[in-house]
């Protein structure tokens, strides 16, 4: 009697093993299915990041905003001509709002002077801390593995603490549905909607097709460049190595990652 | 049992009203909606009985690769290859909304809000440009 309970036992603990074992082997063998990949023309950076060159943004003829206009019909942008509700990805505003605490009576003259006065160009700094995304609710926004702090429109519920927590008011909300505000659609991108926050994406649907970001395509001086910070041969590293650049508020430890030269 | 004859009409006729929406279907059977595909394709992305039961689940997936992963192309069980995208794939055939995706989910009662963001096709192009053909 005890050899067929012991042999009995054995049995039903292989064949529980063997139910146990099923679903491991369904899952390494399950190759079938479908599968999701990324487009083999997709740039592969490890850290992307801008340097915006205010010298050859002097070159530009006057009042050029093609970065901005570039990048407002890329994305749907609305204009609801009101300043209250402004869209803005990308924008032009003064040194003294873009780089508070840095300027001093010396270097507001060399503004005026050397740099003609000319408006700074900002952006979402796609921080190396980004406070925005620490304080999303709801994931999302969310800092991408190359470094792009990317937003799903999908999850938003428009609460606006990432609006409170960004410190460069790189991020705005659609108060009301931005479809009518759009001067002309691109087919190409969805819009927002009503109490979604937005923000720049640094294109990361043109980087995932081999295409660099809309602004840095636009700008005919080059005074965008775009690259990789871990690629020590890119352009944008031989910038930072052969050029001064500062950092807007970089007191604030968010670390970001668009370089300005003056 | 007092008044038996005035409460079994009561009765009856409370059944019969609340059983009236059964009845009025049974009479009536609504028909399911006939969908213009608004293509010539013959294949999907997914077999048909798949897409049917599943588009939606489908698109969850490709909208979450796409956002959250960076991935933008699927390659189905054929080994086909497809750009992950509402806006620049799935209605690029089914370029007729009001005729296909409008149809059904009207009949269903249900209302996704895909396209509160996402440019549904432009119809009248669409068909001026196949009269053109």
């Amino acid at each position: 009697m005890d050899d067929t309970r012991r042999s009995f036992l054995k049995i039903a603990g292989l064949s529980m093993l063997g139910f146990g074992a099923k679903p491991v082997v369904d899952a390494v063998a399950g190759a079938g299915g479908p599968k999701f990949e990324k487009d083999p023309k997709a740039f592969n950076g490890k850290r992307w990041a801008m340097v915006v060159d205010q010298q050859k943004c002097l070159k530009a003829k006057d009042g050029c905003k093609d970065c901005v206009l570039a990048c407002n019909s890329a994305h749907n942008i609305p204009s609801f001509n009101n300043p209250k509700d402004e869209i803005k990805w990308i924008w032009q505003t003064s040194f003294e709002h873009a780089f508070p605490g840095q300027e001093n009576p010396y270097i507001n003259d060399y503004i005026k002077t050397s740099l003609k006065g000319l408006p700074f160009l900002v952006l979402c700094n796609h921080c190396d801390n980004p406070p925005c995304v620490r304080v999303c609710p709801v994931q999302a926004t969310f800092r991408r593995p190359d470094g792009i702090v990317a937003m799903d429109y999908h999850r938003c519920i428009g609460c606006r603490f990432c609006m409170a927590a960004c410190p460069y008011g790189a991020r705005n909300l659609n108060w009301s549905d931005p479809r009518p505000f759009i001067k002309k659609e691109n087919p190409e991108y969805p819009t927002r909607t009503r109490g979604v926050v937005e923000k720049c994406n640094f294109c990361s649907e043109l980087l995932a097709v081999g295409k660099l970001p809309a602004c840095v395509e636009a700008c005919k001086e080059k005074a965008l460049v775009f690259g990789d910070l871990e690629d020590p041969n890119s352009e944008v590293r031989e910038l930072l190595r052969t050029r001064p650049t500062i950092q807007r508020k970089p007191q604030l430890g968010t670390r970001p990652q668009i370089y300005y030269i003056l | 049992m007092y008044n038996a004859g005035k409460i079994i009409i009561g009765i009856v006729i409370f059944l019969a009203l609340i059983t009236a929406p059964f009845w009025y279907n049974l009479a009536k059977p609504s028909a399911p909606p006939k969908l213009e595909l608004g293509t010539q394709e013959k294949q999907c992305v997914e077999s048909k009985a798949f897409m049917q039961a599943n588009h939606m689940v489908l698109l969850d997936q490709w909208r979450d690769e796409v956002v959250r992963d960076g991935k933008r192309i699927y390659v189905n069980s054929a080994g086909k290859q497809f750009n992950m995208s509402l806006q620049n794939t799935c209605t690029k055939c089914h370029s007729t909304k009001t005729k296909f995706c409008d149809r059904c989910h009207t009949y269903l009662n249900v209302a996704p809000n895909c396209w509160d963001c996402h440019i549904a096709p432009k119809e009248q192009e669409k068909l001026a440009g196949r009269s053109d053909k």
